[in-house]
């Protein structure tokens, strides 16, 4: 029988410092043993496989089906080698959704740190009661996808809705918001933002409540504004969560889907159509599986590039 | 000192004042929403935001006519399922990656890492036939089986698992236990705070599902509740807002209530595990 932990007083893992010595500096301390061979492959067995079926696997297979022809049912009929991704990359239709998605990703990356930024600054003073605020701050975290679309829609909603209701009231001029083009698209750029806030205001809260307070108490001697304050103490300590966090928001707006279709369809005119949206209908709606396959690669790449940016700086924030 | 640091009563008042401004600009959303789930359908359509003929009916018409909680007992499945899944899973190839030495260990873990730059939505061509071969259409399985790990859980446990002391390890040699004793009776309790992150994400990032189910599920019966509310706007024809608002506030409040208990894991996921 095997004594439990508490039992061997010497070295009780409960008492170990925890700040002695850590596993990672003791790697070569291991030795290969051939049990040791086994146990991983138990346990990194399930993993693999999952891997391998649902993400290896259908990326090669988009890849394969991207140099071909497709029928109907998505089976290869002629090779035709980069002619897909030529067709996409000449064609005005792709280009101009390629525009509007860059358009979005870029103003819901911009809108939300900046707005992320007001309220962190804001709920990071320490005031009776400012725990309050934090949670109302965050609360749009627990909002899912389809939530926020009924939520929004009904406030823009042209007939009924709340601004428009608004706009009656004050004499407005009426926004058709999800019926013109420009207006649609920043409709769902507002519900992204929304919907984005509460994660991007805990992280940056996360990160401003880590800066030393003596910074600041020297510039309240040295007699710093608070908008000093702010962009010479505050924004480059927080910088690499800055960094961070614009690119998980970037990364997560390429790959938006669920708002386009309960919100716009990716109307009106295509104004809407982003790259993900335009994959689905290409591939489900048009059978077209070929070119859905090449638009999937290039997502791919785009997504493939900045998450390598993260990873960098992810290795940065490690020796911080 | 005490002049200098502690702000003057104006400049609370303002504090106080903006901080409320913002707040209820941020929770409008949930504000109107809310009200107007309390309205007739025939009051909002009229425009009369404030009209006092508030009541339940919504809520009643919702949980009767509607299968709302049969999507809300399918998304509890799924994701309760996928999150058991990825604590195992996850933590097991984690424990791999950390206590195991093996041929191929950096190998195998760049290839995790890969995984994580492979956007789930640029694969649903292949994945929807594989499953679609599987015979796997419109049921539970379909949405957790290709979700059962994540590269993400991986990284995020094996940072963890790393900053354990090494005595623990020696301990445990000494005491003769094997790896999955080790495993279990050590590492998973000691690490019981990433474990609890990653499961708040994981369940999290199922229920937030949407494009696959919406791929994969035809009926009721299986359809979680993001796409089962979007079922729901389409066979309302976008017209009983008040009975639409009302099953939006059914599916949001327990979602905020788990957020407000678990909010202190989330942010030690993102603060510590993550992003270290």
């Amino acid at each position: 029988m095997l004594k439990s932990p508490a039992q061997s007083t010497p070295t009780s893992p409960l008492s170990v410092d925890k700040t002695k010595s850590k596993l990672a500096e003791q790697e070569t301390k291991f030795t290969l043993n051939a049990k040791d061979k086994y146990f991983a492959w138990a346990f990194l067995g399930p993993s693999l496989l999952i891997l391998g079926v649902f993400i290896f696997y259908p990326m090669i297979k988009t890849l394969y089906l991207s140099l071909f022809l497709t029928n109907t049912v998505g089976k290869t009929t002629v090779f035709v080698g980069l002619s897909n991704y030529m067709n996409l990359l000449t064609s005005a239709d792709y280009l101009s959704s390629l525009g509007v998605t860059l358009f979005y990703v870029f103003a819901v990356t911009i809108i939300t740190i900046a707005l992320g930024l007001i309220l962190a600054n804001l709920a990071s003073k320490r005031l009776p009661g400012i725990g309050l605020f934090r949670t109302l701050f965050s609360a749009t975290m627990g909002v899912s996808v389809s939530v926020a679309a009924i939520f929004w829609l009904f406030i823009f909603n042209p007939s009924t809705g709340f601004l428009s209701l608004v706009s009656t009231w004050m004499h407005l001029p009426q926004i058709p918001w999800l019926t013109d083009p420009t207006a649609a698209m920043w409709a769902v750029i507002i519900t992204t933002v929304w919907m984005n806030l509460g994660f991007t205001f805990l992280i940056l809260l996360g990160a401003m409540s880590a800066v030393p307070t003596t910074l600041y108490e020297a510039a309240n001697i040295e007699g710093a504004s608070s908008r000093f304050q702010f962009f010479h103490i505050t924004i480059p300590s927080i910088s690499p969560t800055l960094f961070f966090v614009s690119l998980i928001t970037l990364i997560e707006s390429f790959k938006s889907f669920g708002l386009i279709d309960l919100m716009t369809k990716g109307g009106p005119t295509n104004a809407t159509n982003m790259l993900v949206y335009r994959i689905y209908k290409d591939a489900f709606y048009s059978g077209n599986y070929a070119q859905a396959s090449a638009e999937s690669i290039i997502l791919t790449i785009i997504i493939a590039l900045f998450t390598l940016l993260q990873f960098k700086v992810l290795e940065k924030r490690v020796n911080y | 000192m005490d002049l200098v640091t502690k702000p003057k009563l104006s400049r609370r008042i303002w504090d106080y004042a903006l901080l409320t401004i913002l707040a209820v600009i941020v929770l409008a959303p949930f504000l109107i929403g809310l009200w107007t789930s309390f309205l007739p359908t025939m009051q909002i359509a009229q425009g009369n935001f404030l009209s006092t003929k508030v009541s339940f009916q919504n809520y009643i018409d919702a949980f009767t006519q509607t299968p709302i909680l049969r999507y809300l007992g399918n998304s509890l499945v799924i994701s309760t399922a996928t999150m058991v899944a990825q604590l195992i899973f996850c933590s097991m190839s984690a424990y791999a990656f950390v206590f195991l030495k093996f041929r191929g260990r950096k190998f195998l873990f760049g290839l995790f890492l890969a995984t994580m730059m492979l956007p789930f939505e640029a694969e649903i061509i292949p994945n929807f036939q594989t499953v679609k071969a599987m015979g796997l259409l419109n049921s539970y399985s379909v949405m957790v089986i290709p979700f059962l790990t994540s590269a993400f859980g991986v990284f995020m446990l094996r940072q963890s698992f790393m900053q354990m002391p090494a005595e623990l390890k020696e301990a445990a040699d000494i005491e003769g236990l094997g790896h999955f004793q080790f495993y279990w009776k050590m590492v998973l309790p000691y690490n019981r705070i990433p474990l609890m992150t990653l499961g708040a994400y994981s369940f999290l990032g199922a229920w937030n599902q949407y494009l696959w189910p919406m791929l994969t599920t035809f009926s009721n019966d299986f359809r979680p509740v993001q796409n089962g509310l979007r079922q729901l706007q389409s066979e309302e024809t976008f017209n009983d807002w008040g009975m639409i608002q009302a099953t939006a506030a059914i599916v949001v409040i327990p979602t905020l209530i788990v957020l407000f208990i678990g909010q202190h894991y989330f942010k030690s996921g993102v603060n510590e595990g993550a992003v270290k």
